[in-house]
């Protein structure tokens, strides 16, 4: 398949700004009877990165992942995972943690994690050795022997993320892995999730929390509606936006005022100064020597790059940052 | 290539494992185990129905060669006494004497009995007659034979005659038909075996799917390991719960008590036991296949309880269908259930019993092996298409939606 002059100029591009990939999906489409829920998704995930996807609930991230995973097959475009464009031939080296999280209730927990591990090759002793190991590590060696369904939901989903890792995995791949926790687990969970990458593991992880995201990744793809409107590095997403500027003057008029952008109406203090929130669109220095040679008085003066949140309501839309925020409020610890 | 094939092995092994041992140490093994005591009522149905078939196809009858009044009188007696006198024989006249003449009776016999049902001949005068045929069979007769000869000679059955027994060394019929006795009761087996693990493979993936791990298993594993694993370990519980059945039954086949005997099938007792075994196993992969399959597309305990029903008309229409089958030997009908998979397993150990041919079985456990296959592709794909879709309450849509394509949110 010839690929368009934009995509080769997209490949190019990642390939300058990633290095080594460990996931490489070109044009992913799935059609679900008909109705398109991935639209042609582009993603790169570097080697050893933590990686986003972000975007609401149904917008496609799980559908985009299962195809990753091989789990589904997409209607077209190209994956390739680990070098391999058949998932299943390098599944020894991805651990999966699903969005619903389940295990067979009977089994205890280190023979849940073995099990887990002989299903990607790590023969059931040695998954049972370092299932127990992993359980002490993370705290949890007093309930090893304990079966599953004797287990509180946290603990079972700890299991979970422990029998991703057992077979130590080249590739993590973390679908909603905050979902269901408190915020004690999730600070946890942050923390595994960055000793796994100081190793040298790769983690992509989907959320509809950007905290998470803006805390952790490097690079993110914005997924809503089944597309994908960005792709790249979390600073090149917050770039899209100008900073924020928040200035209090002394003064409310003078020269200086002509530095300002068009619009930045003054909110008047009490005591005769005033305050301006605006975005910045030139040069900070111009403006710094405008105000200050200009008598403005300056009281305080911060400038902040734009958050992930803006970023992603200026990429994505509304509409989308809407289902995003409905969704986190549903039950999602920020 | 072999590294991909030894991985895939491998996933069914360890998805075997996993599922022996959790069926093997949970209650529903010792339901497993009773489940043979419930069908009861069915095998003496299914027996009442391969009575009839074995009638229909070799019901022995009983030639008369006598002198031509000798012939009515016997004929007169018999049909008197047949509704007094149990196992009274069907008789057939097939030569009546001029005074004096007589007859060879055994090439007589040989002379008649292909493509005939009659098994025996009655021949020699009322007052000494001879019965001529297959050991079993003549003996059967005798005491009726006996009866009839002295009501024929005067309505007196207190003065007996002495029959002279003339036993062949073979009877064809009596063994064909003791054979098929052999094979009907080898049906039943198979089908009630098959019977007893349909209801557990049909709602073996819906543990994975109420649990929510079947995700894990998709992603780690491909979706056909996992139903081959499935259906291997289903077949390892059966063939334990037989070594159990075997160990509780064995004491009683030593002592014999109120076991039937058989005859020794065509095949040979060794090659019919192996091929039983490997019947057996085809037989539950087929339809375990099956009802993997549709059971796979269930997303709840209540409908594979629905799906039940169904799933055990179909086993038992199956094998009305082999037994009917087998009454029919040469017969099309007898090739189509041949040729179908399902019944394939059933008319082929049958026909292991009553035909000593051995390629025709080489071919079916070949064909029965492409078609495990088939179904087992046509399952996991089916259920990688509707089942392992994202979105939400995937339990909302009944099977019937999900075959149709109705469609689920993404």
């Amino acid at each position: 398949m010839t690929k368009s002059p934009d995509k080769a100029e997209f490949d190019r591009a990642v390939q300058a700004d990633t290095g080594t990939l460990a996931i490489e999906a070109r044009d992913l489409v799935k059609r679900f009877d008909g109705t398109v829920a991935v639209d042609g998704v582009d993603i790169s995930v570097p080697a050893g990165t933590i990686y986003g996807i972000l975007g609401p609930n149904g917008a496609g991230k799980t559908t985009t992942l299962r195809m990753l995973l091989g789990i589904i097959d997409p209607d077209s475009g190209t994956r390739k995972v680990l070098g391999s464009e058949n998932p299943h031939a390098i599944a020894h080296r991805i651990g999966y943690l699903p969005e619903e999280r389940g295990l067979y209730p009977s089994m205890k927990a280190v023979d849940a994690i073995a099990f887990v591990g002989s299903l990607r090759g790590l023969p059931r002793a040695e998954g049972r050795e370092r299932g127990r190991k992993l359980m002490e590590d993370y705290g949890f060696g007093h309930i090893a022997d304990r079966q599953i369904r004797q287990m509180s939901k946290g603990q079972a989903q700890t299991v979970q993320l422990l029998s991703t890792l057992v077979h130590k995995p080249d590739l993590v791949v973390l679908d909603e892995p905050f979902s269901g926790l408190d915020a004690i687990s999730q600070g946890r969970l942050e923390k595994l999730i960055r000793g796994l990458a100081t190793e040298g593991t790769t983690v992509i992880f989907s959320t509809h929390v950007l905290a998470h995201a803006e805390r952790l990744c490097e690079r993110i793809a914005i997924i809503a509606g089944g597309k994908v409107p960005f792709e790249g590095l979390v600073s090149t997403a917050r770039d899209r936006l100008p900073p924020q500027v928040h200035l209090e003057t002394r003064n409310l008029d003078g020269p200086w005022r002509s530095a300002l952008p068009t619009g930045a109406e003054p909110q008047v203090k009490s005591s005769g100064g005033a305050l301006f929130d605006f975005s910045l669109t030139g040069e900070v220095e111009p403006l710094l020597a405008a105000l200050i040679e200009g008598g403005a008085g300056i009281e305080a003066l911060s400038i902040e790059r734009a958050g992930l949140h803006d970023a992603f309501v200026a990429i994505a839309g509304e509409a989308a940052a809407r289902a995003l925020e409905e969704g986190t409020a549903e039950g999602d610890v920020k | 290539m072999t590294s991909r094939a030894s991985r895939f092995w491998r996933s069914i092994f360890v998805i075997a494992r996993r599922d022996y041992s959790a069926i093997l140490f949970s209650r529903s093994f010792i339901f497993f185990l009773l489940g043979p005591l419930f069908p009861i009522v069915v095998i003496a149905m299914a027996g009442g129905i391969g009575a009839s078939v074995s009638g229909q196809l070799q019901n022995p009858k009983l030639g008369i060669a006598m002198q031509a009044e000798d012939v009515d009188a016997f004929v007169a007696a018999r049909d008197k006494l047949a509704r007094t006198v149990p196992d009274t024989p069907e008789v057939v006249v097939v030569l009546r004497l001029k005074p004096g003449e007589n007859v060879m009776t055994r090439s007589l016999l040989d002379r008649v009995k292909d493509g005939s049902p009659i098994v025996a001949i009655l021949s020699g005068p009322l007052s000494n007659p001879k019965l001529t045929g297959a050991g079993g069979q003549i003996d059967r007769w005798e005491g009726p034979v006996t009866l009839i000869a002295a009501e024929a000679m005067r309505g007196d059955t207190t003065a007996l005659p002495a029959v002279n027994m003339e036993r062949t060394i073979t009877a064809k019929a009596d063994t064909a038909r003791k054979r098929i006795r052999t094979a009907q009761a080898s049906q039943t087996l198979l089908f009630l075996l098959t019977m007893l693990l349909a209801g557990m493979v049909m709602s073996n993936m819906v543990e994975e799917k109420a649990n929510k791990i079947i995700e894990v298993l998709a992603a780690a594993v491909p979706m056909d390991a996992v139903f081959y694993g499935k259906l291997i370990a289903m077949l390892g519980v059966s063939l334990t719960g037989l070594a159990v059945w075997g160990v509780f039954l064995s004491p009683i086949a030593i002592v014999g008590a109120g076991l039937p005997t058989f005859a020794a099938p065509a095949v040979g007792w060794p090659l019919f036991l192996l091929f039983g075994l490997i019947y057996f196993s085809f037989a539950y992969l087929l339809l375990g296949s099956l009802f993997l399959t549709i059971g796979g597309l269930a997303a709840t305990v209540r409908e594979v309880q629905t799906l039940s029903m169904p799933a055990t008309m179909l086993q038992l229409i199956v094998f009305f269908f082999a037994s009917y089958a087998l009454g029919a030997q040469g017969e099309p009908i007898e090739w189509v259930a041949i040729v179908f998979p399902l019944s394939s397993p059933y008319i082929m150990l049958a026909r292991s019993a009553v035909d000593g041919a051995l390629w025709p079985h080489f071919l079916a456990i070949v064909w029965q092996a492409f078609c495990v296959a088939l179904i087992i592709k046509g399952g996991s794909t089916l259920f990688r298409k509707t089942v392992m879709k994202s979105g939400p309450a995937p339990a909302k849509r009944s099977i019937l939606d999900r075959i149709r394509g109705k469609r689920e949110p993404a």
